[in-house]
């Protein structure tokens, strides 16, 4: 499996390489760069319940542990775990139409969402480049849904000025990602 | 999140939303995956020469792994699978 070389991909190699040599952290850091990834393949690219989600999850990280070995291009991380999830999704399925006929199938606008999951990973890349005040700002609010309030009481931070920062951290996401090589990416439009 | 000056960023704003964290259980399940892998090396050994563990795994993977003094950790129990599967 080729791919195309980007930041991301060399950033994939390393930690493949890592994890290839044994490196305890390596496999810790992997799972946590993907799960979001995996997750959001099984709930909003397959619209699994939460329990399928769940098995899919496991399932697909067990098979990448002991795949991983015979990967065969260490920068096709991503695209490899994105097929892995969308084949064992989709193996969820078949599962549950033999037992409840009238359900299940592979969602029309599948490709779609999983395009879009691309870019957002990208986009969480670019995240991680950012201060750690931006990088949590940024994700509590976004990402994880919290109001004004959790933020301004978990970051001891006046309510009035969260606004302000989310601002000008989304200016700065926005040129990192510029700087990540993603200005050619449809992120703006 | 009506009061963020967007100056532009709405796209990025978007994508950022599009992948909230999946449960904390879930990522550390997952992360347990190489001391599950050790945990589990014998009995896979075992049960790839000995027909009835197999049998027995095969019929009622928690149960069997309980017997084997093997927490039927989800991560155990998805790499366990995949290898009787096989």
């Amino acid at each position: 499996m080729a791919v195309h070389q980007t930041a991301e991909s060399a950033l994939d190699a390393k930690l493949v390489a890592r994890c290839r040599a044994g490196d305890a952290s390596a496999w810790n850091e992997l799972v946590e760069r993907y799960s979001r990834y995996v997750y959001a393949i099984c709930v909003q690219g397959f619209r699994l319940s939460e329990h399928d989600a769940e098995d899919v999850f496991q399932d697909v990280f067990a098979k990448a542990y002991e795949q991983l070995p015979k990967l065969r291009d260490d920068h096709a991380l991503r695209p490899w775990l994105a097929q892995l999830t969308r084949r064992t999704c989709i193996d969820s399925l078949r599962a549950g139409r033999r037992e409840q006929p009238a359900e299940g199938g592979e969602p029309e606008d599948l490709d779609e969402t999983l395009g879009l999951l691309d870019e957002a990973l990208t986009v969480r890349d670019a995240l991680a480049e950012l201060d750690e005040p931006c990088r949590e700002i940024l994700d509590r609010f976004f990402a994880r849904d919290e109001s004004y309030r959790t933020i301004g009481e978990a970051l001891e931070l006046p309510q009035g000025t969260i606004a302000s920062r989310i601002s000008r951290c989304l200016v700065k996401l926005r040129a990192a990602l510029e700087d990540f090589g993603a200005a050619d990416r449809p992120v703006n439009g | 999140m009506s009061n963020v000056a967007w100056d532009g960023t709405e796209r990025i704003a978007e994508l950022l939303a599009a992948l909230p964290p999946a449960p904390h259980g879930w990522v550390a399940a997952a992360q347990e995956l190489p001391f599950a892998r050790a945990s589990l090396d014998d009995l896979l050994v075992r049960a790839r020469e000995d027909s009835e563990l197999r049998a027995r795994l095969l019929a009622d993977l928690e149960a069997a792994l309980a017997e084997e003094g093997i927490p039927a950790t989800p991560a155990v129990i998805s790499l366990a699978r995949i290898h009787l599967e096989h």
